[in-house]
C-alpha cells in the first residue's frame, strides 16, 4: 500500500449558490492525524461527509485508501469509522445495543459483535453505563459511545469532524489519547477543528480552510513559525493613545505591530524579551497602556496572519 | 488492554448465511421494535386514540349513525382496524424524520450497510407494532360486542389485508419523515395528507350519507374499500369485489411511493 492514505484532488461541492467545497487538494499520510483547521462554515464537515462518501462531489476525486468515493463507495465504506460533532447515536438504545447494531450493519461475525462491544465498552469506561439507555448518559459520555460505533469494524481511516466540541476538559483529553493510541496502532485520522491548540497538540499535518479553499497545508510547527508563538495584546483607553503607541512600537525595536481599535497586537517568538522592550519604549513616551494580554496564537491569529482577514463565521 | 484491541485492518470478509440486504433490514427492523420497547409512550398514545375512538363512535355517535341491517359496532370496527393503521403510519414519518434531524441517518449513510434496509427496516418494524395494535383493537371491539358473522379464517385474512394496507401507507408517510425532516413538522405534514383519507371514507359512515360531490372520491379512495374489504370479510357480505380494489391500491401506493422514498433516502442529509 503507497504511503498516502488519502488523496484528494480539485474537490468541489455546491449547496444551490453556495459552495462550500472550492477545488481542494490534500494528501492525507497513512498512520498520522490530519487536521483540518477552520471556522464554521470553512468547509471542513462537507469534506468529511464528501471523503466518508455521505455526499456526492460536484467535481474533482478523492480516494481513500486507492478506493474512489463515488465510484467505490462500498469498499471505501468498509475501511472507514466515522464520529461526529453531534452524536449519532440512537438515543433509545443503551450503548451496548448501538454497538451491537453496528456491527450487525457492518457484518461481524456474531461472536465477533459481543466480543467488540465489550471490549469497546471497557476501553471507553461505559461498562457500567452500557445497558442504560444513551438519552440518559452525559453529554461526555455520548461522545464516548458515538466514538466507540466508530470503531466497531477496526477501520483503518477514521474520521472525526470536531471530536472535543463542547466536551470538558477532562473528556477532552480523554479523546486525545484515544486519537493517540489509534494512531499509535496504524490507524490514520483525520479529524476537523476549530482550534489550534487541539491540531498542533494532535495532527502531524494541518490544512487550514477557509471558505472552501485550503489556504495553508503545513506542519503545526512550520504554522506556527510563520505565525510566532506568542501573541501579546496591549490595549490602550481610546484610538488615539493605541495610535500613537502603534507609532512609537513602529519605530521601535519591534516586528511589525498590528493596530486595530485601540490595542496593538505584536506576534513574536521572542515574547518576554519583546514585551520588556515595547513596555520600556511606551513608558518612555509617557504612554500607559489600560490592559495587557500574554497568549497562545488562536485559530483567529492564523487567520489573520495568512488571509488579512477574521476567521468569521459564515452561514452553513 | 493494549491499543491494538481497539484497531486496526478491517475484518476478513466471510462467506454470509443471508444476503446483507436481508441482515440489515432485519437489524434496523430489531432496532425499531426496542424503541417501541424503550419508550412505551409512542406505542400507548397510538393505541388510546383508537380505543377512545371505539368508544366514541359506539355509545356516544353511534347511537345517531344508522346503518341499515347492521349493528353500528359490525359497521365500525373494521373502519377502526384501518383508521388505526393509517393513523399508526405517521409514526413512520415521525421516526424517520428524527433520524435525519439527529444524523443518525448519516452514520448509516458511511457503513457498508444495505442502502435500502433503513427503509424496509424501519417498515417493518412498524408493521409489527401494527400487528400489536390491531390484535389490541380486535379485542377492544370484542368487549364492546362486536361479532365476526363470518369464520376466523376471514376474519383473520380481514386483518391481514388491513396490516398491509398499513404497510403501504408506511412508505407513503416515510417520504413525508424524509422530506421534511423534522419530527413535530412531519407530524404535522402528516395530518392533513391522513385526514381525508380516513374521515371522507366508509371507515365511520356509509358513503352514501354523504354529499353527492364527495361519494365519487370516498368510495373508491384506499382507506374506503379496504374498510369496505374488511368489512365484507366480517359481515359476509360479498367481498371479492373490495379486496381487489384494496390490493390494486396497496400495489399502486408501493409502486409510486417505495422508489421515491428511496430516492429520498439518498439525497438526505
Amino acid at each position: 500500500m503507497s504511503d498516502v492514505a488519502i488523496r484528494v484532488e480539485g474537490l468541489t461541492k455546491r449547496f444551490d449558490a453556495v459552495t462550500a467545497l472550492d477545488g481542494i487538494d490534500l494528501d492525507v499520510p497513512a498512520r498520522t492525524v490530519f487536521g483540518l483547521l477552520g471556522p464554521n462554515g470553512a468547509g471542513k464537515t462537507t469534506a468529511i461527509r464528501v471523503l466518508s462518501t455521505i455526499l456526492k462531489p460536484d467535481a474533482g476525486r478523492a480516494e481513500v485508501l486507492g478506493r474512489d468515493v463515488v465510484r467505490e463507495a462500498k469498499e471505501v465504506r468498509q475501511q472507514i469509522g466515522l464520529a461526529g460533532q453531534y452524536a449519532t447515536v440512537d438515543p433509545n438504545l443503551t450503548g451496548r445495543e448501538n454497538l451491537r447494531l453496528i456491527g450487525r450493519l457492518v457484518h461481524l461475525p456474531r461472536r465477533e459483535i459481543t466480543r467488540r462491544s465489550d471490549t469497546l465498552l471497557e476501553r471507553f469506561e461505559l461498562t457500567a453505563a452500557a445497558d442504560r439507555p444513551v438519552r440518559t448518559y452525559s453529554g461526555g459520555m455520548r461522545r464516548r459511545v458515538d466514538l466507540a460505533a466508530a470503531l466497531v469494524n477496526r477501520p483503518p481511516v477514521l474520521f472525526l469532524d470536531e471530536p472535543t466540541t463542547g466536551l470538558d476538559p477532562y473528556s477532552r483529553n480523554e479523546v486525545w489519547a484515544m486519537i493517540g493510541e489509534l494512531v499509535a496502532d496504524g490507524t490514520t485520522v483525520v479529524l476537523t477543528t476549530q482550534y489550534l491548540e487541539e491540531a498542533d497538540r494532535l495532527a502531524s499535518l494541518v490544512a487550514v480552510v477557509d471558505e472552501g479553499r485550503v489556504i495553508a497545508n503545513d506542519t503545526p510547527a512550520q504554522l506556527k513559525a510563520r505565525l510566532g508563538s506568542t501573541v501579546i495584546e496591549i490595549g490602550f483607553a481610546d484610538g488615539s493613545t493605541a495610535k500613537r503607541a502603534h507609532d512609537v512600537l513602529t519605530r521601535a525595536d519591534t516586528p511589525s505591530p498590528e493596530l486595530e481599535d485601540s490595542t496593538v497586537r505584536l506576534t513574536t517568538h521572542e515574547g518576554a524579551r519583546l514585551l520588556v522592550n515595547a513596555l520600556r519604549a511606551l513608558d518612555g513616551q509617557g504612554i500607559v497602556p489600560a490592559t495587557l494580554t500574554v497568549r497562545e496564537p488562536s485559530l483567529d491569529d492564523v487567520f489573520l496572519a495568512l488571509t488579512g482577514h477574521h476567521a468569521e463565521e459564515v452561514a452553513a | 488492554m493494549s491499543a491494538s484491541e481497539l484497531t486496526t485492518t478491517a475484518p476478513p470478509g466471510r462467506p454470509r448465511l443471508m444476503p446483507t440486504v436481508v441482515s440489515d433490514t432485519l437489524a434496523i427492523a430489531w432496532r425499531g421494535l426496542v424503541t417501541y420497547r424503550r419508550v412505551p409512550q409512542l406505542l400507548v398514545f397510538s393505541t388510546i386514540q383508537p380505543v377512545v375512538f371505539v368508544l366514541l363512535f359506539t355509545y356516544v355517535f353511534g347511537g345517531a349513525i344508522h346503518v341499515p341491517g347492521v349493528h353500528y359496532v359490525d359497521y365500525l370496527m373494521p373502519g377502526i382496524f384501518v383508521q388505526t393503521v393509517v393513523f399508526g403510519a405517521i409514526a413512520t414519518a415521525i421516526g424517520l424524520a428524527t433520524d435525519v434531524q439527529s444524523g443518525l441517518l448519516e452514520r448509516f449513510r458511511s457503513l457498508p450497510m444495505a442502502r435500502s434496509a433503513v427503509l424496509t427496516g424501519r417498515t417493518i418494524a412498524d408493521l409489527f407494532r401494527n400487528v400489536f395494535v390491531v390484535i389490541l383493537m380486535a379485542s377492544v371491539g370484542f368487549a364492546v360486542g362486536f361479532t365476526v358473522h363470518t369464520n376466523a379464517g376471514k376474519f383473520i385474512l380481514a386483518l391481514l389485508l388491513v396490516l398491509l394496507f398499513g404497510y403501504s401507507m408506511s412508505w407513503v408517510f416515510a417520504t413525508v419523515g424524509l422530506a421534511i425532516g423534522n419530527p413535530e413538522a412531519a407530524q404535522a405534514a402528516s395530518f392533513p395528507v391522513m385526514a381525508p383519507l380516513v374521515f371522507a371514507s366508509s371507515a365511520f359512515v356509509p358513503v352514501a350519507t354523504m354529499p353527492g360531490w364527495l361519494q365519487p372520491f370516498a368510495e373508491h379512495q384506499p382507506v374506503s374499500v379496504t374498510a369496505s374489504a374488511a368489512r365484507a370479510l366480517t359481515l359476509g357480505t360479498p367481498a371479492a369485489s373490495y379486496v381487489l380494489q384494496s390490493l390494486a391500491w396497496v400495489g399502486v401506493i408501493l409502486l409510486v411511493f417505495v422508489p421515491i422514498a428511496v430516492r429520498r433516502y439518498r439525497r438526505a442529509v
